[in-house]
C-alpha cells in the first residue's frame, strides 16, 4: 500500500520512529549553540590597566568616588553610606570589599535574591578605584592588597594545597569549582576570580564566606593558597577530559548516557546485523 | 516438540577440533552437543554480557593494579612526581595510588579502565535487572537464577564501595567515616561492628589491608562461583525467548552457540573492551591527585559516593533529623539507620523475594519460557516504573548539591520537595504506566481485530466511509495473540467439605483480593469468534475497495484456522 503512494526521498523516513527524537535533538543543539554563542560574547570584558595605587591615593579620587556613590549606591545605602533599609552600612567595610564587590560585578546588585551573583562590572577599574577611595576615606578598613602582597612567586604549592583543603575546599570544593550552600546560597567557583579578588574576598568575607583574616592565615599562607587556585585553573589533566571536575555526580551521569548508551547501540547494531 | 529441537547442525569449521580432542579425552559426545546448543538471538540479551565482560576487564585491570598498590595506612612523606603534594604527609594507600597514577607504565590507564569498569559493570547488571523484570524472565522456573542475580549486584555494590575506598584520597576517606557512621547507627550491636571492622576508634590502622582482602579475594571470589553457577543455569535452563512465530514454551528457536555465538559474543567482548580502554583513555575518572590525602578534620563540598551507592546517600540526604535518646542506654539514631539500613534492607528483600510474591497473587504455577511483553503485565510493568521513580528520586537527592548548584536551586527547597516526592511520585508513576500498558493492550486487540489501518478512506457507492486496513504480517500476529489469560482465582471457601475451617484463612482471603486486584481491568484477548467476524469484515472491505478499482497489494486474509 504504502508503494502505492509512490513516496519517494525524506518522506519514506517520516514516520520513522526515531524521527521524533533526531528532531529533537537538533532542535536542541542549536537553541543550546545560539545561547552559548550569545553568552559568551556577553560576558567578554573590556579591562583597563590603570595604576591602582596611584587612583587611590589622589585625593581628587574621593570626591569623584563620591559624585559616583551618589548615583550608582546610594539608593540602597544611604545618602553617606550609613546603610538604609535596603543595603547595609558600608562605613568601615574598606577599600578591599568595595573593589571586591564592583570589580567582580556583584555590586550595583541587579536584583535582590539568596545570594548575589558576579555579573558583568559596571565600572572601570578606574571609577571602581575611586569608589574604593571614597568608601575608604570615611573610616578605615581592609585595603586592598599591595602588589607585593599578591606576588606568590616564592610560596610553596603543596602548602598552599593543605591549606586550600583545609580552609577552602569544604565550600568550594576540591577542585575550586564551587558549591551549594543552605536555601539557594552557594560558594562560587573560583576558576573566574583573580588573584587579587580572592585576596579581598579572604580578609572582607563577603556574603556567606568567612573571614580570613592576618591571625587566622598569615600573608605567606593567603599567597600559598593563591599559588595553589593558580594552580587549580591551569592544572593538566593528565586523566583526559575532566567533566567540570565536580566530583562522582559527572562521571555517574558520563556513564548512564555516553557510557551504557554506546554499549547499547552496539548491542542492538550486533542484534539488527543478526536478522 | 521435545527438547531435541534445541540443537542445531554443528559447523563443518570445527569438526577437526572436536576430532582432536575426542581421539584425546573422548569429548566428542559432550562437545558435539553442547557446542550446537541453540540460543535465542535478541538485543537485549546480551545486557548481561556487558556486565560479563566488565567483570573480566576488571579482574584483568584489577590484577595489574595489585602489583603496585599497597594497603597500608602507615603515615609516610610524599616525595613521588606530583609536585602539589611533595612533602605532604600521608598514607602509603594513598601515595601507592599517586605512584599508580604518575609513576608506574600504563597505572593511570589501568585505574581508569579498572574504575569505569566497575561503573559501568553494576549499570550493566542493573539494565540486564531491568530487561530480566520487565519481560518477566524471573518467572518459574527460573526464581532461583534470579536471586543469584540479585545476590550478584548487592556484591558488586560492596565490591564497588570497597574499591572506591581503597585509594584514601579524601573524598574516599570521607566514604568510609560515612560507612563507619552507618555501622554505628545499628542499635545494640553498632559499636560492636565499628570496632571490629575497623580494629579501634575510627579510622585506625587496620582497616585498609582489611578492606582490600575483601576487595581483591572474597568478594570476588564469591563473585566468580556465583557468575559461573548463574550462566550454568542459564545453560541448564535454557534462555527464554520473546514471542513470534514458530515458538512456543516447548521449544528455542535461534542459532547454534557455534559459531554464530561464539562469534558474537567475542566480538563484543573486544567491542566493550576496547570502549572501555578508550573511554579511560580520553576521559578522567575520579582525580584523586586533586582530593589530597584523607584527613579526618578536611571534606570537600560536593562529596558523593559513585553513582550506585548515590541512591542510599540520598536517602540520608532527605531523611529528618530523627534521633531517639533513651536515658543512660544511648541513642538510635533512626536519621541514619533509616535510610542506609531499613530501607536498603527492604528493597533489596522485595527485589529477591520478587518471583514468589507474584506468584502468589497471580497463582500462576506454570513453567513460562516466553517472555512477556511488559504492556501485557501491567501490574508488574507498574511496580517496575514505581521502583525505578522511587530510586531516581533517591538518587537526584544523592546529588542534591551538584544539582542545585548548576541549576541555581535552594538545597532545602529540594529537600523538601523530595520529601514529598517520594510518597507521591512513585504511586502516581505506578497508575499512569498501567493505565499506558491497559490501553496499548487496547491497541492490540484493535490491531489483531481490524488489521493496521492506512490512512485511506474509502466513499462506497452508498454513502458509507470506511478505511482500509492492511492485515497485520504472520510475524507481528504471532507476537501479538502470545498473550495468555490465566482465570482469576477463586474466593476461598470458609470451611472445607468435611466443615474443618480453612487454615491461614486471612491469607487465603487476601491472595484473592490481590488476584482480583491484579486481573481485574485486563483486556480481554479476541474470542476466535470475534476474530473470524473481524476477517469478514476485512475481506469485506478489501472488496468494495477492488470494485472502486484500488490497486490492492497484500492478499486478501484467508478464513481463521483456529488459534
Amino acid at each position: 500500500m504504502a508503494k502505492a503512494m509512490g513516496t519517494v526521498g525524506i518522506s519514506k523516513y517520516r514516520k520513522h520512529p526515531a524521527v521524533l527524537f533526531v528532531l529533537m535533538l537538533v532542535g536542541l543543539i542549536i537553541t543550546g549553540g545560539l545561547y552559548s554563542i550569545g553568552a559568551t560574547a556577553a560576558n567578554k570584558v573590556a579591562k583597563d590597566s590603570v595604576s591602582a595605587a596611584a587612583i587611590l591615593n589622589d585625593p581628587a579620587s574621593i570626591d569623584a568616588g563620591k559624585r559616583l556613590f551618589a548615583t550608582g549606591c546610594a539608593t540602597c545605602h544611604g545618602l553617606n553610606a550609613q546603610g538604609a533599609s535596603d543595603g547595609p552600612t558600608l562605613i568601615g567595610v574598606g577599600a578591599a570589599s568595595v573593589h571586591f564587590q564592583v570589580a567582580t560585578g556583584r555590586m550595583p546588585m541587579a536584583a535582590p535574591g539568596a545570594q548575589v551573583m558576579r555579573n558583568k562590572p559596571q565600572y572601570t577599574e578606574e571609577q571602581t578605584l575611586q569608589l574604593a577611595a571614597y568608601v575608604a576615606s570615611l573610616s578605615p578598613g581592609p585595603a586592598i592588597p599591595t602588589a607585593a602582597q599578591l606576588n606568590w612567586a616564592g610560596a610553596d604549592l603543596a602548602e598552599g594545597g593543605e591549606l586550600f583543603r583545609a580552609n577552602c575546599a569544604q565550600c568550594h570544593s576540591f577542585s575550586g569549582r564551587g558549591g551549594a550552600l543552605t536555601e539557594g546560597k552557594y560558594a562560587p567557583t573560583l576558576m573566574l576570580a583573580t588573584p587579587e579578588q580572592i585576596y579581598e574576598a579572604m580578609i572582607t568575607g563577603p556574603q556567606a564566606m568567612p573571614i580570613f583574616n592576618d591571625q587566622t592565615l598569615n600573608v605567606e599562607e593567603k599567597q600559598a593558597i593563591l599559588k595553589y587556585i593558580e594552580y587549580l585553573k591551569d592544572s593538566p589533566n593528565p586523566g583526559g577530559l575532566e567533566l567540570g571536575r565536580y566530583g562522582p555526580v559527572t562521571e555517574g551521569l558520563f556513564l548512564w548516557t555516553v557510557g551504557i548508551g554506546a554499549l547499547l547501540m552496539v548491542a542492538i547494531w550486533i542484534g539488527v546485523k543478526a536478522k | 516438540m521435545s527438547t531435541e529441537i534445541t540443537r542445531g547442525p554443528v559447523d563443518k569449521s570445527i569438526d577437526g577440533g572436536i576430532k582432536y580432542l575426542d581421539e584425546r579425552y573422548g569429548t566428542s559426545g559432550f562437545i558435539k552437543r553442547n557446542i550446537k546448543k541453540v540460543f535465542p538471538d535478541h538485543w537485549s540479551f546480551m545486557l548481561g554480557e556487558i556486565a560479563l565482560y566488565s567483570f573480566i576487564i576488571l579482574l584483568l585491570s584489577g590484577v595489574y593494579l595489585t602489583f603496585f598498590y599497597k594497603p597500608s595506612l602507615i603515615e609516610i612523606v610524599y616525595d613521588g612526581s606530583y609536585l602539589p603534594l611533595k612533602g605532604i604527609k600521608m598514607s602509603e594507600a594513598y601515595a601507592s595510588t599517586l605512584e599508580i597514577s604518575f609513576d608506574v607504565r600504563g597505572g593511570l590507564l589501568m585505574r581508569q579502565v579498572h574504575h569505569w569498569g566497575a561503573l559501568l559493570f553494576v549499570a550493566a547488571i542493573t539494565v540486564h535487572l531491568l530487561r530480566v523484570f520487565f519481560t518477566g524472565a524471573f518467572r518459574k522456573p527460573r526464581e532461583l537464577n534470579w536471586v543469584i542475580g540479585v545476590g550478584l549486584l548487592v556484591l558488586a555494590i560492596f565490591e564497588g564501595f570497597s574499591g572506591y575506598s581503597l585509594p584514601d584520597d579524601l573524598l574516599s576517606g570521607t566514604g568510609i567515616r560515612i560507612a563507619s557512621g552507618i555501622a554505628l547507627a545499628i542499635p545494640v550491636i553498632g559499636t560492636y561492628v565499628s570496632f571490629l571492622v575497623f580494629g579501634g576508634e575510627f579510622p585506625g590502622l587496620d582497616f585498609m589491608s582489611r578492606l582490600y582482602t575483601l576487595h581483591v579475594l572474597i568478594i570476588p571470589g564469591i563473585m566468580l562461583a556465583l557468575i559461573t553457577a548463574h550462566l550454568m543455569l542459564v545453560w541448564f535452563q535454557k534462555h527464554t525467548q520473546y514471542p513470534g512465530p514458530g515458538r512456543t514454551n516447548n521449544n528455542v528457536v535461534g542459532y547454534p552457540l557455534m559459531p554464530a555465538y561464539m562469534a558474537k559474543a567475542g566480538g563484543f567482548f573486544f567491542i566493550v573492551f576496547g570502549f572501555l580502554v578508550l573511554l579511560a583513555g580520553l576521559v578522567t575518572i575520579n582525580p584523586l591527585w586533586a582530593y589530597g590525602p584523607y584527613m579526618p578534620d578536611q571534606v570537600t563540598a560536593g562529596s558523593q559516593p559513585d553513582w550506585y551507592i548515590g541512591w542510599l546517600d540520598g536517602g540520608t540526604r532527605i531523611m529528618p533529623n530523627w534521633e531517639i535518646v533513651i536515658a543512660g542506654i544511648g541513642t538510635l539514631s533512626l536519621n541514619i539507620l533509616i535510610p542506609a539500613v531499613v530501607v536498603p534492607g527492604i528493597m533489596f528483600t522485595l527485589l529477591a523475594l520478587y518471583p514468589w510474591i507474584e506468584q502468589w497473587i497471580t497463582g500462576d504455577n506454570r513453567a513460562h519460557h516466553i517472555l512477556e511483553r511488559p504492556r501485557n503485565n501491567p501490574n508488574r510493568t507498574g511496580i517496575g516504573v514505581m521502583s525505578l521513580t522511587f530510586y531516581g528520586l533517591l538518587w537526584i537527592a544523592g546529588g542534591n548539591d551538584i544539582i542545585a548548584q548548576m541549576l541555581d536551586l535552594s538545597i532545602n527547597d529540594m529537600t523538601r520537595l523530595i520529601r514529598v516526592a517520594i510518597f507521591v511520585a512513585p504511586p502516581l508513576a505506578f497508575v499512569i504506566t498501567k493505565r499506558i500498558c491497559l490501553s496499548l493492550q487496547h491497541s492490540d486487540k484493535e490491531r489483531l481485530l481490524h488489521g493496521d489501518p492506512t490512512g485511506r478512506l474509502l466513499r462506497l457507492p452508498s454513502g458509507e466511509f470506511i478505511e482500509v486496513h492492511e492485515p497485520l504480517s504472520d510475524n507481528v500476529k504471532a507476537v501479538l495473540l502470545a498473550r495468555t489469560e490465566l482465570p482469576m482465582l477463586q474466593p476461598p471457601a470458609e470451611v472445607d467439605q468435611s466443615g474443618v475451617k480453612t487454615p491461614k484463612l486471612w491469607a487465603k482471603k487476601l491472595q484473592h483480593r490481590l488476584n482480583r486486584w491484579w486481573y481485574v481491568d485486563q483486556i480481554p484477548m479476541p474470542t476466535i469468534a470475534e476474530l473470524e467476524a473481524a476477517k469478514h469484515h476485512a475481506v469485506h472491505e478489501l472488496q468494495e475497495a477492488q470494485a472502486l478499482g484500488l490497486e490492492i497489494t497484500h492478499d486478501l486474509p484467508e478464513p481463521t484456522k483456529s488459534h
